[in-house]
């Protein structure tokens, strides 16, 4: 009997084995793309990109940069908090060149572990210091300013107020969804405490508590539940919508309402990108960089993102408002680094 | 079972190998623990974590019973009745297990929200707003819905498999129709249903797509918004240990159900007795017309709903068959190599039941509800301290993928080698074979559907798995997973459409090939 088992789990470790070294080394490539093992040597001519902004965005941008500059790049896409996670636990063994993220949230807390190396001035200039990092840890690529989106068939632009304040009134109990653990929507609550202080902060945000909004994961779901009449009203950032009447066409019934005088929920948010301190390839990250900066990179966020350039010359999407007319509040993107302190705020006011 | 013999050494070792792997995710969660600063007691002391693990709780028994009441009725017709068109049920009421959670969230959102597609049928009767959909009900009515097969796939291959002489014999001494069945067949049945309760509750609990999409605040949901929210590792992995103290103690009371189960090996090679269901056809019709209805045709209907609204809109339409052959393999190989590693752990508890097999059958299962992000994290950081030359390749991820995964295969092997029982390896020998011929000749042949349905689950639930697909697969290497995500969660969902649509061919071959292969081992 002995010897029965001992075959059993000999035939069982070898087809295990087998199969497992089969698919390294057989290495099917899908997509095309070039599948190897993360040897040392081979990285150093390879460009690799963590990107939290989705393959569908981002993708052909990446394409372009590849058959501009002649760089062989590898991009891993997945969510910004994920990769953001995945550097910290990789440490010094990670094999990423550039992080490209969806928000100044995930960059400051890389940055924040000594993982992002300084920009040259040369980049840092092109950018207005609003949208990037004080220590020239990142810059922004693109531009997103914050909303209200509203349900067009109970609601019209005329029943929506002037304030992400006025939201707080009774009138809108049960009537209001937002995504608390969106990092959007977070440094907007930084932004609010900025301005207004932590003390007004947390009675906006106790004063919405006490409207019973719904909550949701995420920008898109918020505005599917204003689609489906889930709610009448959801904070987001405004090219969800775009993108859903590209896809659904004009008759979507949700609009874009965007908040006047300098109101923090009127935020303009960024992506964007930094290179990493254990980069094996800098000056290919330092050339992807400069391509996002480009004259091509922003048009290409302009037209395809539904997102704002952040460079002076291109324009941005003809439907949006320009960025010089949305009057978003004078804050510093740097500036919102406190996301302790807010999430401390929505701890302590029961929203998360 | 009683007088089982000691494990020979190399199945013990083999057993303590794969315990040991399955344990790695949580001696990385404790290494974080211990990082938390002093004020992660405070955060765990406060209401609100209390609130989070009692809804949790409740998540758990909601899906639990849902799903034994919907999977075994299901189990039951679809194999031991006349109702019409028996096969195509049995595969219908399985595929709901290949679409992922987040899809039927979202199906039921657009369907049954305030304003969805039902409100805007019932309009003209004066319904100007349903009720809201979210919270617990609906996160456990969704997760019931994608989870139930896990319970019917497992309780119909056991009603298969059963003798039917015992029911024969009890309705001789003069029991009848549903006295039958509570007397004799489910207590029989009980291994089998305890079984895919316990893996459709330990998915519910690692779930995040429904949960978020129907506002549920579960331990998962939690634990993602301390990576997601704060960055805070340490905090994720004190809520993350909570949810393995939920799991263990889950494990535990299944392992105890079943050790005071009946368990009847069945020698008999007779297809058991159909029951004619008469005028009760039309309802039980109509029963698997509202299952199928609801987990099946609504996700399958809003997938198309979005194709066909995204090419009127002139979006192309695309189908990845080249990415879907790269999902289809890796699936295969991930189900390959975890059906080897359930049958050690199976041989283990079947035939070797001791303290040994208890902690190794416990141990494969003690991070199984853990939400994916947490064990692709551990792999990252403990892969890359250990193994950086493995690091992001397929062989890793296979690995991963089969010792996560290895516990949906352990219950119907282990069901499959008690029902064989050992008399006819024995008999086997007696005529003469040597040890691995009788097992090989008798006893694997009797095991080949317990085997094929043990990989057939990991098969479909890699296929639709993200997070380790995300972070951990060769950088550039895409599965239908990634895509349908790359797509959705930038709010492309007509682009979202053709992947998607890949994924549900390639599951329903996969439990056509899987059904097909059940009923001819009869």
């Amino acid at each position: 009997m002995r010897s029965l088992f001992r075959t059993v789990v000999l035939v069982v470790a070898s087809v295990c084995l087998a199969a497992a070294c089969g698919t390294g080394s057989a290495s099917p490539s899908p997509s095309g793309s070039s599948v190897t093992g993360t040897s040392g040597d081979a990285l150093a001519s390879v460009l690799t990109i963590y990107s939290g902004r989705s393959k569908e965005l981002v993708g052909p941008l990446i394409d372009r940069f590849k058959a501009a500059t002649g760089h062989d790049v590898r991009v891993d896409y997945a969510g910004t908090t994920d990769l953001a996670s995945t550097i910290l636990e990789e440490g010094d063994a990670s094999p990423a060149d550039v992080f490209f993220a969806q928000d100044a949230g995930a960059l400051g807390a890389v940055a924040a572990e000594g993982r992002l190396a300084r920009l040259p001035q040369a980049t840092l200039g092109l950018i207005d210091p609003r949208f990037r990092a004080d220590d020239g840890t990142w810059v922004g690529v693109s531009g997103r300013a914050r909303v209200v989106v509203y349900d067009t068939r109970v609601l019209s632009e005329a029943d929506l107020p002037s304030t992400i304040d006025a939201f707080t009134d009774p009138q809108w109990k049960g009537r209001i969804g937002w995504a608390p653990t969106n990092a959007s929507f977070q440094s907007f609550v930084t932004a609010y405490r900025l301005l207004k202080g932590d003390g007004a902060a947390k009675a906006w945000l106790e004063g919405i508590q006490a409207n019973q909004p719904k909550v949701y994961d995420g920008n898109d779901a918020v505005l599917a539940a204003t689609a489906a009449g889930e709610i009448e009203v959801g904070f987001v950032n405004h090219y969800y919508l775009i993108r859903q009447q590209i896809e659904q066409g004009d008759d979507f019934p949700v609009a874009n309402h965007f908040l006047p005088g300098g109101d923090p929920g009127a935020l303009v948010n960024v992506a964007g990108a930094g290179i990493l301190t254990t980069a094996r390839n800098p000056t290919a990250a330092q050339a992807f960089i400069d391509f996002l900066l480009s004259t091509e990179g922003q048009s290409y966020f302009a037209t395809e993102t539904s997102e704002y350039p952040l460079i002076d010359g291109v324009p941005a999407d003809p439907a949006l408002p320009p960025l010089t007319e949305i009057q978003s509040p004078a804050i510093d993107l740097s500036d919102l680094s406190d996301l302790e302190g807010t999430l401390k705020l929505l701890q302590e006011s029961g929203v998360l | 079972m009683t007088g089982t013999p000691r494990a020979p050494w190399p199945l013990a070792a083999a057993g303590l190998v794969i315990a040991f792997l399955a344990l790695l995710p949580l001696l990385y969660l404790v290494i974080r623990a211990f990082g938390a600063e002093a004020s992660a007691a405070a955060f765990l002391l406060r209401p609100r974590t209390a609130g989070i693990v009692t809804g949790t709780v409740g998540l758990a028994l909601l899906v639990g019973a849902g799903t034994v009441g919907l999977g075994v009725p299901v189990a039951w017709l679809t194999s031991r009745t006349d109702i019409p068109g028996r096969r195509t049920w049995a595969v219908l009421t399985a595929i709901p297990l290949a679409i992922p959670s987040y899809v039927v969230g979202f199906a039921f959102l657009a369907f049954f929200g305030p304003r969805g597609t039902l409100q805007s049928i019932l309009a003209p009767l004066g319904v100007d707003r349903m009720p809201s959909i979210g919270g617990l009900l609906g996160a456990a009515l969704v997760l019931t819905l994608v989870s139930y097969p896990y319970v019917s796939l497992a309780t119909r291959a056991a009603l298969l498999r059963t003798d039917p002489a015992i029911e024969e014999s009890a309705q001789l001494l003069g029991d009848r129709g549903l006295s039958v069945f509570r007397r004799v067949t489910l207590p029989a049945l009980v291994p089998a249903i305890a079984a895919g309760a316990l893996l459709a509750i330990l998915y519910a609990l690692s779930d995040f797509g429904a949960v978020s999409l129907l506002q549920f605040d579960s331990l998962s949901r939690a634990i993602y918004l301390q990576y997601g929210a704060s960055f805070d590792r340490s905090l994720a992995a004190v809520l993350a240990l909570i949810l393995v103290v939920l799991t263990l103690t889950l494990t535990w009371g299944e392992r105890r159900l079943r050790s005071r189960a009946a368990s009847y090996s069945s020698r008999s090679r007779r297809p058991p007795t159909v029951v004619v269901l008469g005028r009760w056809r039309w309802p039980a019709v109509a029963f698997l017309t509202v299952v199928s209805g609801l987990a099946l045709v609504l996700p399958v209907g809003t997938i198309a709903w979005w194709l066909v609204r995204g090419v009127n809109q002139g979006e192309p339409l695309r189908l990845v068959v080249d990415v879907a052959m790269g999902s289809f393999v890796m699936g295969g190989v991930a189900a390959f190599a975890a059906v080897g590693l359930a049958s050690i752990v199976a041989l283990i508890s079947a035939r070797h039941r001791s303290r040994l097999s208890g902690f190794v059958e416990t141990a494969t299962y003690a991070g199984y509800a853990l939400p994916g992000i947490v064990v692709a994290l551990a792999i990252v950081f403990l892969a890359t301290r250990t193994l950086p030359f493995a690091y992001q390749t397929l062989g890793l991820l296979v690995v991963a993928y089969a010792v996560r995964f290895t516990p949906q295969a352990i219950g119907s092997i282990r069901s499959g080698l008690e029902q064989a029982g050992r008399g006819i390896e024995e008999a086997g020998r007696s005529l003469g074979d040597g040890p691995v011929g009788a097992f090989f000749r008798l006893t694997l042949p009797a095991l080949r559907p317990a085997i094929v349905a043990g990989g057939a689950l990991v098969f479909l639930t890699v296929v639709k798995e993200l997070p380790l697909a995300l972070l951990l697969a060769p950088i550039g290497f895409e599965t239908l997973a990634t895509e349908i995500w790359d797509a959705a969660s930038s709010g492309f969902y007509a682009r979202a459409a053709g992947p998607a649509a890949l994924l549900l061919v390639i599951s329903v071959g996969t439990v056509a090939a899987l059904l097909r292969a059940e009923e001819r081992a009869r």
